[in-house]
């Protein structure tokens, strides 16, 4: 077995993947890949060993110290296209909570090193019909698994991983925009020039952090393969305020929100979860949890820039707001 | 042999066309290359400083140049349909326009291409499309498609021509001998034997009927890269056919227009003569009728079933873009066909004008195709910066239309430097034939 007291190293990091990552069953039960974040530090220090599940079905003991501590690891752009082993990641974003505070967003941004409109992660406010109040609905990539954008993709650039995640390959690219214009759900955005920020090499590019940009090709969300490969949460999951976005894996039937770690199933059936145009057949991987008994009044959300708020004028609840003089 | 006489004739008669450059010629030729050098500076632009030169954006990824491309590549694909009727049927009065129709062919599905090339990002990964192939993309269907047409009519070309090429070569004593040489080594040993004729013919018209094929398919690919997606407003199932209409439409448009300039500047009113504009404003008129037929249908069941993502798609084009909706699917269609229908109307200069309407009105509707759909995404664009909310094309895109239309008539009158506009070979097999006196039109049209 592996006693992993090097930390450094990529050896290390792929036998780890070799091995797979932790299962639910063991005794550790909170021990899932993302739960790990609380442990974290409680693991570094102890020498202990926990059991986890490897690809062929086998329970094996390994030191808790070579799980998911190399974060230092350069995924390469053919690596980045395999997927964590036995993963099936999911995310539920829950309306009732949101209250447009942006933190997703903007920790978003600041991870994948984007500019000020560039968002992964868009705010959008939604109206259903006439007579419901429109709620705040955060929209990134869905990594459905029907991807039409993998579809129609002429070279492969994009591509749908065993662990459900769509990424984008930007040394492949070659910026059809094909992609953009099958996506139902805008997911995707272009890069429209060069940019100075493209030309920082500091950090290799890998498909898995979407950094550094390049000039001609197309960008997306992209789950954040690179911080759950370190069993923490992707950025909007672990910096809302409100706890808005679960993120987990279902597989293990497990989500959480860094505070608390819920069954999946059971949120979506107690809480009427669903998924974003349903019948387009695209089967995202991303379930909201519908905004009733709502913890905040709309206008909350619109204590943000004067430029966003502009963005929602087209909304006639906001019109309607707008003439009573609240925002 | 009174057949050798005949062609000498001809070659007399046409050699100032493919000689000769006017004053006139000169200037036009050169305008021409004005607007193609503008439009490559455009190019270089863009290049250099990014798609950010051009009008699209995140939500409107695809501007002019698709619509361009879209509308050159279905003038080519109508130009071998309508060519390879004209041949595969040796309708009566073909071969005044049969010449122009092939460069069209031709000349237009070498332009068409490169506007796709322009809203690739990537034009330095361009093998990444031959190097890592997916063949599930529509994308590469399509290219599959369109290089299989352009090798088919560039070989359909080639065969039409081989018997004027041989006629040149036997009849120029008198020109450069660079010509000499060229039509020399272009006819390939044609000698105009009865086997030689006869196997050509058969050929041709093999080819004829495979070009048919091949340009259905290709623009049925095309309409497919639309209609395939999930979008409202494109993914629909008549999208194939109702483009291949659309196709056919502009594509009787622009050989009309053709047909009209190239009697009026080369004086060949008595090749190209009233006969051959009625009866092109015939099909005209009868595919300006299938065409608003299957725009009413489309438009109609999506006004009428009114699905969200549908109603707003119309919601769109009744506002934002209702002139250019009138234009397009009113004007477009209803003034060509008011022209068209009535005999009294129609002259050579009505035809020509309501083809006119009918190229512009057509390349409207496809603007109105690509461009509202894609600012009517399913989630309604939520955002600040204008020129993300609505596409408006830039002058680098103008510049860069505009030039390849100066390319496409530029390359045309190459060609007719080369070759004869209206086919000799055509005209001897007439005569051939029409000893017989059978059909007053050709009768006539050999003086
Ligand atoms: S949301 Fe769009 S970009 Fe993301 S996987 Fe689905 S189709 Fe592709
Ligand atoms: S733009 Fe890039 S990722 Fe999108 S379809 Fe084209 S090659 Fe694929």
């Amino acid at each position: 077995m592996e006693k992993g007291n090097t930390k450094k190293g990529s050896t290390n990091r792929r036998k780890f993947l070799k091995i797979g990552l932790l299962s639910g069953a063991t005794t550790v039960a909170g021990a899932t890949l993302l739960a790990n974040l609380a442990s974290e530090e409680e693991l570094q220090a102890s020498g202990e060993k926990i059991r986890v599940l490897t690809p062929d079905g086998k329970m094996v003991e390994v030191d808790a110290e070579s799980i998911n501590n190399y974060p230092e690891a350069h995924i390469t752009p053919a690596e980045s296209r395999k997927g964590i082993p036995d993963r099936k990641f999911v995310m539920v974003i829950d309306l009732a909570k949101c209250k447009n505070a942006r933190n997703c967003v903007e920790s978003c941004q600041k991870a994948h090193n984007l500019d000020y409109n560039e968002e992964f992660m868009k705010i959008q406010l939604i109206q259903d019909h006439e007579e419901a109040e429109p709620y705040w609905f955060p929209k990134p990539c869905y990594h459905c698994d029907e991807p039409p954008c993998v579809t129609v993709c002429p070279t492969g650039a994009t591509f749908k991983r065993d662990d459900g995640i769509v990424l984008i390959d930007n040394d492949r690219c070659i910026g059809c925009k094909f992609c953009i214009t099958s996506c139902p759900y805008s997911a995707r955005q272009f890069n429209w020039s060069h940019k100075p920020k493209f030309d920082d090499t500091s950090q290799p590019y890998s498909p898995e952090t979407s950094v550094p940009g390049t000039e001609g090709t197309v960008m997306k969300c992209d789950f954040c393969p690179d911080m759950l490969r370190q069993g923490k949460l992707p950025y909007c999951a672990s910096s809302c305020p409100m706890g808005v976005i679960y993120f987990g894996d279902k597989n293990e039937d497990m989500v959480t929100n860094g505070e608390e770690t819920v069954r999946f199933s059971e949120l979506i059936n107690d809480r009427g979860g669903y998924r974003h145009l349903e019948h387009l057949g695209t089967k995202p991987n991303v379930y909201y949890l519908p905004a009733v008994n709502r913890q905040f009044p709309l206008e909350r959300g619109f204590d943000v820039d004067e430029e966003i708020i502009e963005r929602y004028k087209d909304v006639p609840f906001v019109q309607d707001l707008k003439d009573q003089g609240k925002i | 042999m009174d057949v050798d006489i005949r062609k000498r004739e001809l070659v007399k008669e046409f050699s100032p066309m493919l000689l000769k450059s006017t004053k006139w010629s000169k200037i036009w030729i050169g305008i021409l290359v004005g607007f193609i050098l503008w439009g490559l500076a455009a190019f270089v632009i863009q290049v250099i400083k990014g798609h950010e030169v051009t009008g699209m954006r995140d939500n409107v990824v695809w501007g002019i140049y698709i619509i361009n491309f879209i509308f050159f590549v279905c003038l080519s694909y109508s130009g071998a349909f309508i060519s390879g009727i004209l041949h595969f049927f040796k309708t009566p009065w073909k071969n005044s326009v049969s010449r122009i129709v092939e460069i069209i062919t031709v000349v237009s599905l070498i332009i068409g291409p490169i506007f796709i090339l322009l809203c690739i990002g990537r034009l330095d990964r361009l093998h990444y499309l031959f190097l890592y192939p997916r063949i599930q993309s529509p994308i590469t269907w399509d290219i599959i498609a369109i290089i299989t047409d352009l090798i088919g009519c560039f070989i359909y070309l080639y065969l039409t021509f081989i018997p004027d090429f041989a006629i040149l070569r036997d009849n120029s004593e008198d020109v450069p001998k660079w010509r000499r040489k060229l039509y020399t080594f272009l006819a390939i040993g044609y000698r105009d034997t009865p086997t030689q004729r006869n196997r050509l013919h058969k050929i041709t018209r093999i080819m004829s009927a495979m070009i048919i094929a091949l340009a259905i398919v290709a623009y049925t690919v095309l309409a497919w890269i639309f209609s395939l997606t999930l979008q409202p407003g494109w993914n629909s199932t008549i999208f194939a056919p109702y483009f291949i209409v659309a196709g056919l439409y502009s594509g009787v448009g622009v050989i009309i227009i053709a047909m009209y300039l190239i009697r009026k500047y080369f004086k060949l009113d008595h090749y190209i003569r009233k006969v051959h504009f009625i009866g092109a404003g015939v099909i005209l008129l009868v595919i300006s009728l299938l065409f608003g037929y299957f725009t009413f249908s489309e438009y109609f069941s999506r006004w009428f079933s009114h699905k969200t993502h549908d109603a707003n798609l119309l919601n769109t084009l009744f506002n934002r873009y209702f002139w250019e909706f009138i234009f397009a699917n009113y004007i477009g269609v209803l003034v060509p066909i008011v022209i068209l229908f009535f005999k009294k109307f129609r002259t050579i200069k009505s035809i020509t004008f309501a083809a006119i309407i009918a190229v512009l009105g057509l390349w409207l509707n496809r603007y109105l195709i690509v461009v509202p759909t894609l600012e009517t995404p399913y989630l309604p664009i939520q955002d600040t910066r204008p020129e993300f909310i609505h596409y408006s094309a830039t002058w680098v895109e103008w510049a860069l239309s505009f030039a390849g239309i100066a390319a496409f008539v530029l390359f045309f009158i190459l060609i007719m430097r080369l070759v004869p506009i209206i086919p000799m070979s055509g005209i001897i097999d007439y005569e051939r034939e029409g000893k017989g006196g059978t059909n007053s039109v050709t009768q006539h049209q050999l003086k």
